[in-house]
């Protein structure tokens, strides 16, 4: 009698038994990418928010400002990361400099179509109603850019989801080890093992933003 | 309600030769309804915002009840004055009781005094209380402007400032509005100024037209004054002065009104006129009843009679009570 082939190991020709065995450790690997891509995200913010207000409301800086990140945008990540280790050695720092740059052209120019995009009835009515500046902002402009700049964010995240991987290069971490050991040590159930990880969040991730994406939408009725 | 004064107001935009706004003076008393009137370009929205500082102005002066409007911050000034445009400008994220509660609430007015006013301002311009937890997108293009309406007079300001409010609505909507706006005004006692292209509208409502052309100010007078003695050929075809009808309409069956004939009775009541009907009205009607006369009527008595030979002599007193 033919030996019962095993359900899981492999799954419609994609083996998946290293995932199984070392769930503990991919998990980890997996908890590192999360925190490489969430203080990302956080320091990301922090810089395009503001940054994307100031170009929202001068239109000269606009175009230099998305024109350098559009720069920064075609680099190499892999050569971003090697080219920052002089400055900062190897491990998470760089790799969070270099993702937060990256981010930075999505997030940015999100924040600015969100505030542009408005009507500007509705700005000169907060004007002619005689509140300051700061009110029209937080009150007005910003929750009805959120959609747009949630849609930013969501699309920033994925590729810094992405990009992330190639981070284990420079000792960052990251379920991009599991990418670069597979290749190194010729395992393809290693690379495996990752690629189902970085999908896996990728996908979560993106579900994620797209829900609040829709909430915040309904939230402002612009959806 | 407020009063408004501008000496020599201009404002000559960056980057521009000639003034939008040149050299404009004028005087508006309190409880005034003031329309600028006049064709696009004209320079008309901007010396309105030019009264809430949305523009500041090149030169010239700008006293709101007596105090130089630059006296006080900006936002301050606008908190003071009722600002409504075409296009409404309502948050779309705001309930309508959060649009409404705008301006009180950066006056930091109490949480129940908002209530209670939320309620008076739907009352006022006829909307179902039960729109308060509604969004502007649920509401039809008129209601929203009542909205905007509510919006503007939420904090009980002296003054008014209307950009061609009902400029993006259909003519039923606009005419119905149009009549909500003076009934508001009759109660209220506002100093309203008022931005139109559209004569009629202009003529309906205000107490006094200013009328404007390539910056300067043309003319400013109560409108029959200018239709009977238009300041030049620019106003005379802006208004269709030479249109009779159109200065009939401006004039009430109580200006024409003759003794009630001794043997005349009620008439057929359908086709009696009332005091405020307009002379333009009352003159088709005469016409149509035979070109004789037509018994007034006003809380079931019998006041008089309207003839053609009195519109004639009101349309003629008209024009001669006022100054040249």
């Amino acid at each position: 009698m033919l030996p019962r082939r095993p359900l899981l190991p492999r799954l419609r020709g994609v083996n998946v038994r290293y995932l199984i065995d070392n769930l503990p450790y991919v998990a980890s690997l997996f908890g590192q990418h999360v925190l490489m891509v969430g203080v990302s995200l956080a320091v990301a913010l922090a810089i395009a928010l503001p940054l994307g207000v100031v170009c929202a409301r001068v239109a000269q800086l606009r175009n230099i400002v998305l024109g350098v990140l559009g720069i920064i945008y075609t680099i190499p990540s892999l050569s971003l990361f090697v080219l920052l280790i002089p400055f900062t050695g190897l491990g998470l720092r760089p790799a969070v400099i270099a993702l937060v740059a990256y981010a930075q052209l999505v997030l940015v120019r999100n924040v600015v179509v969100g505030l542009t995009g408005i009507d500007p009835a509705i700005v000169e009515a907060a004007r002619g109603m005689g509140m300051t500046g700061a009110q029209i902002l937080r009150q007005v402009e910003l929750p009805l850019a959120l959609p747009i700049m949630l849609a930013g964010v969501r699309v920033a995240t994925l590729s810094i989801i992405a990009i992330g991987t190639i981070a284990a290069f420079i000792n960052a971490g990251g379920l991009g080890l599991l990418l670069f050991d597979g290749v190194r040590s010729s395992n393809p159930e290693k690379i495996i093992a990752g690629a189902i990880a970085v999908s896996a969040l990728a996908i979560g991730a993106n579900g994620l933003f797209w829900l609040l994406e829709r909430r915040a939408a309904q939230a402002t009725h612009t959806g | 309600m407020s009063s408004i004064v501008a000496e020599q107001l201009s404002k000559t935009f960056p980057g521009e030769a000639r003034p939008v706004v040149d050299s404009v003076s004028f005087r508006i008393e309190p409880g005034e309804f003031v329309v600028l009137l006049g064709p696009s370009g004209c320079g008309k929205t901007t010396l309105l915002k030019m009264i809430n500082r949305l523009y500041e102005p090149t030169s010239g002066r700008l006293l709101i009840d007596g105090a130089d409007a630059r006296a006080v911050p900006a936002t301050e000034l606008r908190r003071r004055i009722g600002y409504v445009i075409q296009q409404t400008g309502l948050f779309p994220h705001l309930r309508i009781e959060q649009n409404i509660a705008v301006v009180p609430q950066l006056l930091g007015w109490e949480r129940r005094r908002i209530e209670v006013r939320i309620d008076e301002l739907l009352d006022l311009v006829e909307l179902p209380r039960a729109y308060r937890r509604r969004y502007p997108r649920q509401l039809s293009g008129g209601e929203q402007q009542r909205v905007g309406l509510a919006r503007a007079l939420a904090a009980d300001p002296g003054l008014m400032l209307m950009d061609e409010p009902f400029g993006a609505l259909d003519a039923i909507t606009r005419a119905r509005l149009q009549d909500e706006l003076l009934r508001i005004q009759q109660r209220l006692h506002k100093t309203i100024l008022f931005v139109t292209h559209d004569v009629d509208e202009a003529l309906r409502l205000a107490d006094r037209l200013l009328i404007m052309r390539a910056g300067r100010m043309v003319q400013f007078d109560t409108p029959l004054a200018v239709l009977s003695h238009p300041a030049d050929d620019f106003v005379r075809d802006l208004l269709s002065a030479d249109d009779v009808l159109r200065r009939l309409s401006l004039l009430r069956v109580a200006d024409a009104l003759r003794p009630p004939a001794v043997n005349e009775g009620y008439g057929n009541g359908s086709s009696a006129l009332t005091p405020t009907d307009d002379l333009r009205i009352a003159l088709g009607r005469v016409l149509e009843a035979g070109g004789e006369s037509l018994p007034v009527v006003a809380d079931g008595q019998n006041v008089g009679r309207v003839t053609p030979a009195s519109i004639a002599a009101a349309l003629a007193r008209g024009e001669r009570a006022l100054p040249d």
